[in-house]
């Protein structure tokens, strides 16, 4: 009985430790979280975090520059915009969203995997898959046997003649 | 003027080119041995008529003669002497001039050289090339004339034409000549216009690299254009052995060593100018520069298939008409950068011309090479798999592969914007998840194809040659890569086969000199000098992979562990990146000696855990058009570089802006350019005893072996 009462009491410990340990995690949690909301709030946004986004974005004016790179006046301008939604909370997806919506699929710095603009990362991979399997075919059309016949059984002389000699030299040295 | 006299010049020497096409090609048809002869001055004239035309460019860009249209374009009173020089190639105009000299004197090295080996092909070479050195006057005469002056017309407006005023203007309009008429001919009523000044070259390309970059990229172009004409020749001529593929080989290898240089200096330059922390944007113009070069190195090594093994005949023809494509569209493009839009396209007077004549050279080539497919059998069969020429085979796919994937990024826009009118934007981080991991296999075979033998490797063998020593080796240093920290997979993996195929070549190389060592009894330097020496193909080419993975070692450290941060400090604030403080101490005006720009200087104090390392002055060069250059300010190891921009500053200077990036082993970029320099140089290495044994011995010596196989 003794026994089975220090367990209860055992558990019951283990129960009250882990309710703190959540009270204590979640309210640590909700802190983070308003700070963060503080900070987002209070307008205390690093250059850091606008390149952060701006590298995801293309300058308006040039071509196939990144925003966060380019000196244009424009640029500067758009890096100022950024700088202000995330003050205002935004996250960095909500911005680049927007930006997508005023200005077109142009101002993202890797094209969007919807629509058209989709295949162009669907037409490499045709590529290579396309590469891959008339490669196999040429390859099976060039080689001598039928494929899946052992070769190796013989091996011909090499025709390096070169690298031949080296092994050779390479051996009798060895002895 | 000295002008009229260049451009007298340069219609010779387009006439010299029709002439000599002509005159060639009568001569081979009609087997006349004089009209051949006389086809070949006509193209050795050109050279000195183009210097000479070239000559007075520089000369009017030098006194500053600014009735002509172009050296108002790209020459100032405030453009330093050496720009004025290099101003020749600094517009479209001036270097499709350029690009036509460098042509001709190719032409005349191919000219000037032995005829023995290919009498037969040299009619046709002869025609081929004065093909595409008419094409690329006929756009200069035409098209975009350096030589066209400025004139007003009557409405006030100012442009460029060769002979003034005329109503031929109005005619030529009128039939649907606009191009044309407005290079040849002011619109009537034009009167000559003379500005005070010129323009003076745009600032981000006043930087040496610039100046250097577009020779190095436009010699690696025109190279091209020998193997390609003598694969032409050798399709016309029905003599399709390898004689193209031999004669042309080291004019291909300089052809890519300098597209190469042009491809590493234009890197150089935006690391050293364009202030973004990299080298390599993915930018359209940079991509159709990469390009020829990615098939060139395909074709580089399937010749070698070809030469050995008489195979992959028609895929080399494939290739070197490939190359010469996208070295013509790669010259189109990095001239005038109409990627960018169809708009521009449009208003690009050269956009319709050239590619008019790509597309009738592509159906040409193959409609040529589609005729011959019969004389181009292959003169064996594959023996194994497991074999040099499989390997070869292998890798030339993951080549054009990476080709494929490279175009598909840079032409996607055009299309895009053609089909379904949405402009979109190819950047960076799509040829990272592309590109980055077909290099992997590349990188692979880089290491093991040098050990599998020609006709058929044994496994064994193989592996104890592949594994022995590299094995251990990758397996000590991924040990180590982890116990220093990385644990970036793609790192890891890149590292891995890096150090594996960097071993492999010290292990061929060790090897080698051991041999020798022992053997005659040479010393150790003299062994190695010999080795090299002896089969410089070889080892040149070892070479050449020694640095692809000391550079390889660079893009991973920049593009995998780059470090930046952006802050605004006033002065005697610090910023902190990676072990580094970088602390701002002042702002100064520097005087630049140059009336048109000015130049703000920063001076920020580098340490690092609290030891001072040294002072640098980042600095921005704002110019009076309005352009602004931000160069870094570097303190650079084998480890990493630390580069400091300087962003933007209060009028008072107490606060400024910087951005600082920690770039690793990117130095190691560079040394492994170097080291591909150097390796592409010993393997074209003339070495005439290996030359004539290669025409004649080897070949033969292959032939029985190849009987047999069958």
């Amino acid at each position: 009985m003794q026994e089975a009462d220090r367990k209860a009491r055992v558990a019951g410990g283990r129960v009250q430790r882990i309710a703190w340990g959540v009270v204590v995690l979640v309210g640590a949690l909700a802190s983070l979280l308003a700070a963060n909301i503080v900070a987002a709030q209070g307008g205390t946004v690093t250059d850091d975090q606008v390149n952060a986004v701006a590298k995801g974005l293309n300058c308006p004016v040039c071509e196939n520059v990144p925003l966060d790179v380019c000196e244009t006046q424009a640029c500067v301008q758009w890096r100022d915009l950024i700088r202000q939604k995330l003050a205002a909370g935004e996250t960095p997806e909500q911005v680049i969203a927007y930006f997508r919506a005023t200005y077109g699929d142009r101002v993202l710095q890797s094209p969007p995997n919807t629509g058209f603009a989709a295949l162009v990362w669907v037409l490499p991979f045709a590529g290579l898959i396309a590469g891959v399997v008339i490669l196999v075919v040429v390859l099976r059309r060039m080689t001598a046997r039928p494929a899946g016949v052992e070769v190796m059984t013989e091996v011909p002389p090499s025709a390096d003649e070169y690298r031949q000699r080296l092994e050779r030299e390479l051996e009798r040295l060895g002895k | 003027m000295v002008t009229d006299i260049g451009l007298i010049a340069v219609l010779l020497a387009f006439a010299s080119g029709i002439y000599a096409i002509a005159a060639s090609v009568h001569g081979a048809r009609a087997r006349r041995e004089d009209w051949v002869t006389s086809a070949r001055n006509a193209a050795l004239i050109i050279a000195p008529l183009l210097t000479l035309s070239a000559l007075t460019i520089i000369y009017s860009n030098l006194t500053g003669n600014y009735r002509l249209e172009y050296t108002a374009h790209v020459s100032s009173s405030a453009t330093p002497t050496v720009l004025k020089i290099t101003a020749l190639w600094g517009g479209q105009n001036g270097s499709l001039l350029f690009w036509s000299w460098l042509m001709s004197i190719f032409v005349t090295g191919v000219m000037l050289r032995k005829w023995d080996n290919n009498r037969d092909l040299m009619p046709y070479v002869i025609a081929v090339t004065e093909v595409i050195q008419v094409f690329f006057l006929a756009l200069v005469v035409l098209f975009a004339n350096p030589f066209a002056k400025l004139w007003q017309t009557p409405t006030g407006e100012i442009g460029g034409a060769v002979f003034g005023a005329s109503t031929l203007f109005t005619t030529l309009s009128s039939i649907g000549f606009g191009g044309i008429a407005q290079t040849l001919f002011a619109p009537p009523g034009s009167i000559p216009f003379t500005p005070a000044d010129g323009q003076g070259l745009a600032p981000l390309l006043r930087h040496p690299g610039m100046v250097a970059h577009p020779p190095f990229l436009y010699l690696g172009f025109v190279g091209f254009t020998i193997p390609y004409a003598f694969a032409m020749a050798a399709l016309l001529t029905g003599k399709t052995n390898d004689a193209w593929i031999r004669t042309t080989r080291r004019w291909t290898l300089m052809a890519w060593l300098f597209l190469g240089i042009g491809l590493l200096l234009g890197m150089r330059w935006a690391y050293d100018v364009l202030g973004w922390g990299g080298y390599w944007g993915w930018d359209a113009v940079e991509n159709a520069a990469l390009m020829p070069w990615i098939s060139g190195t395909a074709f580089l090594h399937s010749v070698m298939i070809q030469e050995k093994r008489g195979m992959l005949k028609v895929w080399n023809m494939f290739l070197i008409i490939l190359t010469f494509a996208q070295v013509i569209l790669g010259t189109f493009i990095t001239r005038t950068g109409v990627i960018s839009s169809v708009h521009s396209f449009a208003r690009s007077s050269i956009g319709v011309p050239f590619l008019a004549f790509t597309g009738l050279m592509l159906v040409g080539s193959v409609w040529l090479l589609l005729t011959r497919l019969d004389d181009l059998k292959s003169e064996n069969k594959l023996d194994s798999l497991l074999s040099r020429e499989a390997a070869f085979v292998a890798q030339n796919a993951l080549f054009l592969i990476i080709n494929l994937a490279v175009a598909i990024g840079t032409y996607f826009p055009i299309f895009s914007e053609l089909i379904v009118n949405n402009k979109i934007t190819v950047g960076a981080p799509y040829y990272d998840h592309v590109v980055g991991p077909l290099l992997a296999p590349l990188i692979l075979l880089m290491g093991v194809a040098p050990l599998v033998s020609w006709r058929a490797a044994s496994p064994q063998a193989l592996g104890r040659t592949a594994l022995t020593i590299p094995g251990p080796v990758t397996v000590v240093a991924l040990v180590i890569l982890f116990a220093v920290g990385i644990r970036n997979p793609w790192a890891l993996l890149g590292m891995a086969l890096i150090v594996y195929a960097g071993t492999v070549t010290v292990v061929e190389y060790a090897r080698g000199v051991r041999a020798r060592h022992r053997s005659p009894g040479e010393g150790w330097p003299m062994a190695l000098w010999n080795l090299i020496g002896r089969n410089r193909r070889r080892y040149g080419g070892y070479l050449v992979h020694t640095g692809i993975v000391l550079m390889g070692v660079g893009v991973i450290g920049t593009h995998l562990y780059q470090q930046e941060t952006q802050q605004a400090l006033s002065i005697g604030q610090t910023l902190a990146i990676g072990n580094y403080q970088v602390t701002f101490r002042r702002l100064e005006l520097v005087p630049s000696g140059q009336s048109d720009k000015k130049i703000i200087s920063a001076r920020v104090e580098v340490s690092e855990g609290g030891k001072p390392l040294m002072t640098l002055r980042p600095f921005q060069e704002q110019y009076t058009n309005g352009e602004r250059m931000t160069p870094p300010a570097l303190m650079g190891s084998m480890k990493e570089d630390l580069y400091v921009l300087l962003g933007g500053w209060e009028a008072d200077g107490s606060l400024a802006t910087f951005k600082v990036f920690i770039n690793p082993l990117v130095n190691w970029l560079w040394l492994g350019g170097i080291v591909f320099i150097l390796g592409t140089l010993v393997a074209a290495w003339p070495n005439v005893a290996e030359e004539r044994r290669a025409w004649s011995v080897e070949r033969r010596a292959m032939a029985p072996a190849a009987v047999r196989t069958r």
